[in-house]
């Protein structure tokens, strides 16, 4: 068996990177596959708080790499989905410790026991980053309706397609819908117009992420956010389901919900 | 309803900061984007060669190959000293 390796990327810093590899690795994770989530941030380990598996790390991603420890016990199973693994990375290392070759042989004997393998990278364009695409089959792109992440966005899809992983998808996080109608962010196809890559998904700007970052409870778990429908969505589309996603763009101010309550709809 | 809003307070006659930011970054991609990895600029540079040097003979030392940005368009600027054009290009019709 040999599954499918998906690095999230993004240039920028604070884009929602690690908030979607966790979000995407869980929501694949419910609806059947395995999934390995790796954190490939190597002195700046995020993922392990995100998905509440702070407490249960014993080996990280450098003892694995430098063969003190099998993978298969560095690997940590989520409380409530059984499907689901992190590889958590070093703390007191930095990004040096390992290197694109070794990155790559882990993903490769990742792939060999389950379906997905889904890299976080740090941000920024050195060898962090280097190190976590070695092994990616494919990437997903995060950005955000802003100047600067749609910059750092167009520059990381450049360097993918130069590294060889190609069709790279993209999805925007944190839009905002009220202003994207009042003309004060650029919207979807603003941002499908300069990056010209395949939309994997949009996910809406929603307090229920910081909450559940909070808990340490992946948003997909929680039914009524918004963002997490909208990842669950995206890990849908990424097994192969035409999932439309129009259905999460619609706006969610007091008076869109006021509208819909009263039956109203908007022109 | 929200057009009409927008009317009232008087945003439609100005430019929306949408597109201001939709312009200003076109101009920064466009700059971004006119770079070429040094591998990949000595394969069109050899390329360009090769092509040119079918109808004249040409001096690779001194050629120049370069990506020109000015503010919103990006050229490629080659300057390529002619030594000799080649005698079957002359009355080639």
């Amino acid at each position: 068996m040999s599954g499918t390796a998906i690095v999230v990327t993004s240039g920028k810093g604070g884009v929602g990177k690690t908030t979607a590899a966790a979000n995407i690795g869980a929501g694949l994770a419910m609806s059947g596959p395995t999934v390995a989530l790796v954190d490939a941030d190597i002195g700046l380990r995020n993922l392990d708080l995100v998905l509440g598996l702070e407490n249960r790390i014993v080996y990280d991603l450098v003892n694995v790499v430098e063969g003190g420890c099998d993978v298969q016990k560095a690997l940590i199973r989520h409380k409530h989905i059984e499907n689901l693994s992190l590889l958590p990375a070093a703390q007191s290392r930095d990004k040096t410790a390992v290197t694109p070759e070794q990155m790559k042989a882990l993903t490769l004997g990742l792939k060999e026991s389950f379906d997905f393998v889904i890299l976080d990278c740090p941000a920024g364009i050195e060898q962090g980053f280097k190190n976590a695409i070695a092994g990616a089959d494919r990437a997903i792109v995060v950005t955000t309706p802003e100047m600067s992440a749609v910059r750092d966005a167009d520059r990381i899809i450049g360097m993918l397609e130069a590294e060889e992983v190609k069709n790279p998808w993209l999805i925007v996080n944190r839009i905002r819908p009220d202003m994207v109608k009042r003309h004060d962010m650029m919207n979807v196809d603003d941002l499908i117009d300069f990056l010209k890559v395949e939309l994997l998904g949009v996910v809406p700007d929603d307090e229920s992420i910081i909450i559940s970052t909070n808990r340490g409870i992946p948003a997909v778990m929680d039914e009524k956010s918004r963002a997490g429908r909208a990842f669950l969505d995206i890990a849908s589309r990424i097994m192969g389901n035409d999932v439309p996603i129009a259905a999460t763009l619609e706006p969610d101010d007091w008076f869109s919900r006021f509208a819909k309550w009263l039956g109203i709809s908007r022109g | 309803m929200m057009d009409f809003l927008a009317r009232l307070f008087g945003r439609v006659e100005t430019e929306t900061s949408r597109e201001c930011a939709k312009n200003r970054l076109r101009l920064v991609l466009v700059q971004d984007r006119a770079t070429l990895s040094p591998r990949v600029m000595e394969q069109l540079k050899s390329e360009l060669i090769e092509v040119i040097s079918k109808y004249l003979d040409i001096d690779e030392e001194d050629m120049r190959v370069e990506l020109d940005t000015s503010d919103s368009s990006v050229a490629l600027v080659a300057s390529i000293p002619v030594k000799e054009v080649k005698r079957e290009s002359v009355g080639a019709v």
